[in-house]
């Protein structure tokens, strides 16, 4: 036995002292030891938006197991540190304790894009990245955009051209009168503004428009409204669970107008079901991608979670995968090599037809996106399965920046 | 015209506040005998929907809607008994504390068991489509609920103010030690009114599933819009809870026909009008103990 400690009872209270320790008082010391490359997670898992989160720490912790049994970033492991955002100054003084004190190398996630821009000056000051996964506004890229923060997830504008395509050849647009139920807050007020001038630009009338609150249950009120003023298209700007509360009660109510939206999680409309489902909606990515990257994802993500990945997933996934990749291919995790690399535009594989790419002036990920709209019910094999996943937009022979906003309609001065 | 569509949302909004009813009246009857506000009752409003979710696979619906408020009552016996018990005598704020606490254990524990995702859930198909009535829409389901909160409503009235529960219930409200010296144990009935109380949230958290998200965080939804409520009606009073339910409902509904931003706020604005001109709510009563 040991000679330092001359009885058993002194034994343990080193034990114990040295436990206390670990627990309380050192952490950093301890960890200063490991040799692991530590990424920072942050989404919201309760609230409104906290369905979405959850399926992004799924995605995300899928991402770091297969990196680590990979051999992990330049042959060290990744050690996840993920938590719930709650709301932006949480959100900020959870990004600055990962950064500052435990030595994350970047911040990956979020879904609301208030946070999301309180987590990307919390980075930029730190001089680290910050991949925004969830976050749409397009503010986030335009007059709020920094160096140090990218977007996986599509910005607004990219939504609402992809599914204004979809309207333009249902003849949706032209002359045809359109009322918006809007989310209030930031996220809901920016997509109302991008959706309604790309209908001013098409020729298309505002019938109405109504705010809506986001812990709003009822829309009873709202549906009698939109009955009354009879409008050609319903146009649901909502945003988590209020999109599921929407579709469960249109269709109670049964009214006879078109249904589309220019916000959509397919988490929502999951939670709404096969019976409730209706209308045309953009998505960023959907379990029924035809890519044998997407393909491989779906069936681990499967093993693991016993059900499919939605949207969400996908993004904290594939920001996690893009950031390993990087570093990989630069052998060095520092904030400035990578972000000089992805700005080169280099491409990566986004889990879907074509190669998505960084644009250098605004950080936003250029890619491929999708519509969706109800099965036929005969086509329906089980209760996720009820979506089905239009042509991917923009077509193979047209340029990926076409439904991205220009310069001129969002500058971002990096 | 527009008074014809502002009639169809003061109707509509009647239909509302039938939901905010059994709600606020299971609130607001803990109140009144226990002096405890139970901030956790949002909780068993949400279990009684997930119960709904589970339970209709077996029994289907109509079993649904009988079965999981019994089921949540009976989880509010244990309640009671091992939690809520101790605290009637103690600070408000500890039972405060407690209930609060126990809210956020609820939510979590749902989100471990079913995770955070809505679950799926609808209206039964022989309940689906809409009644025409002149030019005015209405849900077939929606009628169906108000049925139930009417039955409920009835049914609680007459326990109340007819037998000899209500009349103990309703004694325990006033002087609880009047109760005592008559060598009636009030314990038993607060039990009972407990029960009562969560097996209502629960009734609600059944009739609202094919309606809105079943998510962990729809408890926390509703539980600011029933208390409100109860504050309106006054506390023990039966009839204060069921005009503030409707008026809340109304306000609401016309709110949303005139500036739907303010839909989630003119309730507070109600509230305030009221507590100005009527500090005890508008049927209030004079409850010694809580003066």
């Amino acid at each position: 036995m040991d000679k330092t400690f001359k009885t058993r009872r002194q034994l343990l209270q080193a034990g114990s002292l040295a436990g206390a320790a670990a627990m309380f008082g050192i952490p950093a010391l301890v960890s200063a030891q490991s040799d692991k490359i530590k990424i920072g997670h942050l989404t919201p898992l309760t609230g409104f938006l906290g369905p979405l989160g959850e399926y992004g720490t799924m995605g995300i912790k899928q991402a770091v197991d297969e990196i680590n049994k990979s051999g992990g970033i330049m042959g060290r492991q990744v050690e996840l540190l993920t938590e719930d955002s709650v709301n932006p100054a949480t959100a900020a003084s959870k990004a600055q304790r990962m950064l500052e004190r435990d030595g994350a190398v970047c911040l990956l996630g979020e879904i609301n894009s208030a946070s999301g821009l309180a987590i990307s000056q919390v980075a930029a000051r730190n001089q680290k990245i910050f991949i925004n996964t969830g976050g749409n506004s397009d503010e986030l890229r335009g007059k709020s955009c920094n160096k140090f923060m990218f977007h996986v997830e599509a910005a607004n504008s990219m939504y609402v051209n992809t599914l204004g395509r979809a309207l333009l050849t249902q003849d949706m647009v032209k002359g045809k009168k359109w009322y918006f139920l809007t989310a209030d807050y930031a996220f809901g007020h920016d997509l109302t503004r991008v959706a309604s001038k790309f209908l001013a630009a098409n020729g298309g009338i505002i019938a109405g428009e109504d705010k809506v609150p986001t812990d709003a249950t009822d829309y009873s009120a709202y549906l009698v409204k939109i009955r009354q003023a009879k409008p050609d298209i319903v146009i649901s700007n909502l945003a988590g669970t209020q999109i599921t509360s929407f579709m469960k009660q249109y269709s109670e109510y049964g009214l006879p107008f078109a249904v589309a939206g220019f916000g959509f999680d397919t988490a929502l409309a999951w939670g709404a079901g096969a019976d409730n489902f209706l209308g045309t909606w953009p998505v960023i990515w959907h379990h029924d991608v035809d890519s044998p990257t997407s393909k491989a994802f779906v069936a681990e993500f499967m093993k693991r979670n016993g059900k499919p990945p939605e949207n969400q997933a996908w993004g904290d996934y594939l920001a996690m995968q893009i950031m390993a990749k990087s570093m990989n291919d630069l052998k060095s995790v520092d904030a400035l090599k990578v972000i000089e690399y992805l700005e080169k535009g280099a491409q990566f594989d986004v889990l879907k037809g074509r190669n998505g790419y960084f644009r250098d002036w605004d950080h936003q990920l250029m890619q491929e996106m999708f519509t969706v709209t109800p099965k036929k019910k005969a086509d329906v094999k089980d209760k996720w399965d009820f979506l089905k996943l239009g042509p991917a937009v923009p077509s193979a022979n047209e340029s990926l920046e076409i439904i991205a906003p220009t310069r001129q309609e969002n500058s971002c001065n990096l | 015209m527009e008074i014809v569509f502002f009639f169809e949302q003061v109707l509509n909004g009647l239909l509302i506040g039938g939901y905010y009813l059994l709600i606020a009246l299971g609130l607001s009857l803990i109140f009144s005998l226990g002096g405890v506000v139970n901030l956790a009752h949002g909780a068993f409003y949400a279990l009684g929907a997930y119960g709904a979710v589970v339970l209709t696979d077996y029994v289907g619906f109509g079993g649904a809607l009988v079965l999981s408020p019994v089921l949540v009552g009976l989880l509010g016996v244990v309640f009671e008994r091992a939690l809520l018990r101790r605290f009637y005598q103690a600070d408000p704020i500890l039972s405060l504390l407690l209930t609060f606490g126990l809210a956020m254990v609820a939510e979590q524990i749902i989100r471990m068991i079913w995770g955070s995702t809505p679950l799926q859930y609808s209206i039964p198909s022989s309940l689906k489509g809409q009644i025409m009535v002149g030019d005015f829409i209405y849900s077939r389901y929606r009628l169906m609920m108000l049925g139930v909160v009417i039955a409920a409503l009835i049914a609680i009235w007459l326990l109340l103010n007819k037998t000899a529960f209500g009349r103990v219930v309703r004694a325990g409200t006033q002087r609880p030690d009047m109760v005592a010296v008559l060598g009636i144990q009030l314990t038993y009935y607060m039990t009972a009114v407990v029960v009562l109380g969560v097996g209502l949230a629960a009734l609600a958290g059944v009739l609202l599933a094919p309606l809105a998200g079943v998510h962990p965080a729809m408890g926390a939804e509703i539980m600011t819009a029933a208390f409100v409520v109860v504050v309106i009606g006054g506390l023990g009073s039966f009839w204060g809870v069921v005009l503030a339910a409707v008026l809340v409902g109304v306000v609401r509904g016309v709110t949303t026909f005139f500036y739907p931003p303010a839909s989630e706020a003119s309730m507070y604005v109600l509230m305030i009008l009221v507590l100005l001109l009527r500090p005890r709510g508008l049927f209030g009563e004079r409850i010694e103990r809580f003066e």
